[in-house]
């Protein structure tokens, strides 16, 4: 006995410990002098935590380190392999695993017999949050990897909602089933059914969400995942799964806050009513004609700005035009040009996804500005180059009052002496939205494969 | 009882404090800061280890919550590593 109050006492220095560590890792990896560092003590922060608590188990080694082994081997071959283009969905996948992992650890914590009324709650809560994690995360995954086309709409999308809607009566059932069971006929297995339904509810949370809001959605998730995880550390009386779980479950928090103002939209808005029904009201009116330009003359106007900025969106990941952009920036500027790239905080498909793409291709992040740095002298810029992104850079947003994007902080490119469109083709953005920045004066539309297209102007600079 | 509203104020203070520590960070490390947050919420895995034992189907239960947090933790970690790798001021 009283080895075993030494083995606790221990096990509880020590997740104060790592949870201080997870504090500071967090921290750090907010500066970018120091978030290597920052990642490295979060994760020594994980293994103490880890390592500790193996003094006191229940359960056979060989499970244990079957599941960590294998578990261990998956994750990071999956890390390593991974593609930087494809980080959304891997995150998205990632953060699913860590949501099941608290949906089984609530199962069987309902297994044990003897819970408290208060327990019994927090288990439903915890499969509830977990499970709406898990699922949702995988349709995020489906939908970020283009593996998973059905969107809003469809009736099987309906279905889905339909389940996410039911699922929210069947929690409180679940949570007060152990009082009310005596009074009202009982469900029988009400739990599986129960488990089921979290399960099936997650993926209407998510199926509706479009493509274009899955930064927001990621986030979320993100979130969601730590709140589980904080809710299974009150269930199992362990403050470090609280602590860690409280603070991934707040900074998934303020990242979603921090995307949905960058559209200028609310969460609510986002998750439940989506863009179709914001407005039907866009101007049709005739717009006027748009301007075609070839390589040729672009590289011409290029050689002589004494400013760039390029305007990146989810078209350069798409056309994994990174690294052509990165040679062409260059170029400019051994030719004497100064060049920035002008990142919109939703630009692509989660939260910095530009920033990764560009540091992959060896971008220094210094060259990086936020809208509010580069709108304010954008009249001074001689060319915009617009790289597949479109609603953050369209100019309805400012201009235009009955637009669904309108109060949208954008990057008004509109007021650089010349823009350049890189697009595959007329087609409207993710919003629908018509951009009227491709009709204006100062306007050039480069048509085509963005990694061709500069490919073809590096070339010319080459030459 | 008691321990609950001990564990609750605990729960409501990290709140505090992740939301405080992350209000100001660079949109530049949004993505990494998303990813390092995710591997964190594999902590699940310290809570994965403490179930018990009790028959199949609570081993199979540990089993893949254990499996699952751990891919979750690697990968989590992995991936963060690489990315923050590739930010660099020349």
């Amino acid at each position: 006995m009283e080895n075993f109050i030494n083995i606790q006492v221990i096990q509880n220095v020590v997740y104060i410990i790592s949870s201080v560590m997870f504090i500071l890792g967090i921290k750090m990896l907010g500066k970018e002098a120091t978030a290597v560092r920052g990642n490295y003590l979060s994760a020594l922060a994980m293994f103490s935590a880890v390592a500790v608590t193996c003094l006191s188990l229940e359960i056979d080694i060989k499970i244990i380190l079957a599941g960590v082994i294998i578990g261990g081997l998956v994750g990071s071959l999956i890390a390593i392999k991974v593609k930087m283009t494809a980080i959304p969905e891997m995150v998205a996948l990632f953060n699913g695993f860590g949501g099941l992992a608290t949906f089984l650890i609530a199962w069987s914590q309902f297994n044990e017999t003897g819970n408290s009324m208060f327990q019994h709650a927090l288990i439903m809560l915890t499969i509830y949050i977990g499970g709406i994690t898990f699922s949702g995360s995988l349709i995020a995954y489906g939908k970020l990897s283009e593996k998973l086309k059905l969107g809003k709409g469809s009736i099987i999308t309906n279905i889905f909602i339909s389940f996410f809607y039911l699922s929210m009566p069947a929690l409180i059932y679940a949570i007060a089933e152990p009082s009310i069971s005596q009074l009202i006929p009982q469900v029988p297995s009400y739990f599986l059914i129960f488990l089921g339904l979290t399960l099936i509810a997650g993926i209407g949370f998510v199926m509706p969400i479009g493509g274009g809001d899955m930064p927001v959605v990621i986030s979320l998730l993100n979130s969601l995942s730590g709140i589980a995880a904080a809710f299974a550390g009150l269930l199992l009386l362990n403050n470090v799964l609280i602590v860690a779980g409280s603070l991934v479950g707040a900074s998934g928090l303020i990242l979603t806050v921090i995307m949905a103002k960058a559209m200028n939209r609310t969460i609510i808005n986002i998750l439940f009513v989506g863009y179709a029904s914001s407005s039907q009201a866009t101007s049709s009116e005739d717009q006027g004609e748009v301007k075609p330009i070839t390589a040729d003359d672009a590289y011409l106007i290029l050689e002589n700005a004494s400013s760039v900025l390029v305007i990146p969106g989810y078209g350069m990941a798409v056309a994994q035009a990174q690294h052509v952009v990165r040679e062409m920036g260059e170029l400019l500027e051994d030719n004497g040009t100064e060049v920035k790239y002008g990142i919109h905080p939703v630009a692509g498909r989660m939260p910095g996804h530009m920033n990764v793409l560009l540091a992959e291709a060896n971008v220094s992040y210094d060259l990086l500005a936020e809208p509010d740095d580069v709108n304010p002298s954008m009249d001074s810029i001689d060319v915009a180059i617009v790289i597949g992104a479109n609603d953050v850079v369209n100019p309805s947003a400012t201009e235009e009052e009955g637009s669904p994007i309108y109060g949208m902080p954008i990057i008004e490119v509109h007021n650089a002496k010349t823009v350049f469109v890189l697009k595959r083709s007329m087609s409207s953005g993710f919003a629908g939205v018509q951009n009227p920045l491709f009709f204006k004066e100062n306007t050039r539309m480069l048509f085509g494969d963005a990694k061709e297209s500069i490919g073809q102007i590096v070339a010319e600079f080459k030459d | 009882m008691e321990i609950y509203i001990l564990l609750g104020f605990v729960l409501l203070l990290s709140i505090f404090l992740g939301l405080e520590l992350i209000a100001k960070v660079p949109s530049t490390l949004h993505t990494p800061l998303m990813s390092g947050a995710n591997a964190i919420s594999g902590i699940a895995l310290v809570g994965a280890l403490m179930l018990s034992s009790a028959g199949q189907m609570q081993d199979l239960l540990a089993f893949g919550a254990i499996l699952f947090a751990s891919i979750n933790v690697f990968g989590g970690y992995l991936v963060t590593n690489r990315m923050l790798s590739m930010f660099k001021k020349k």
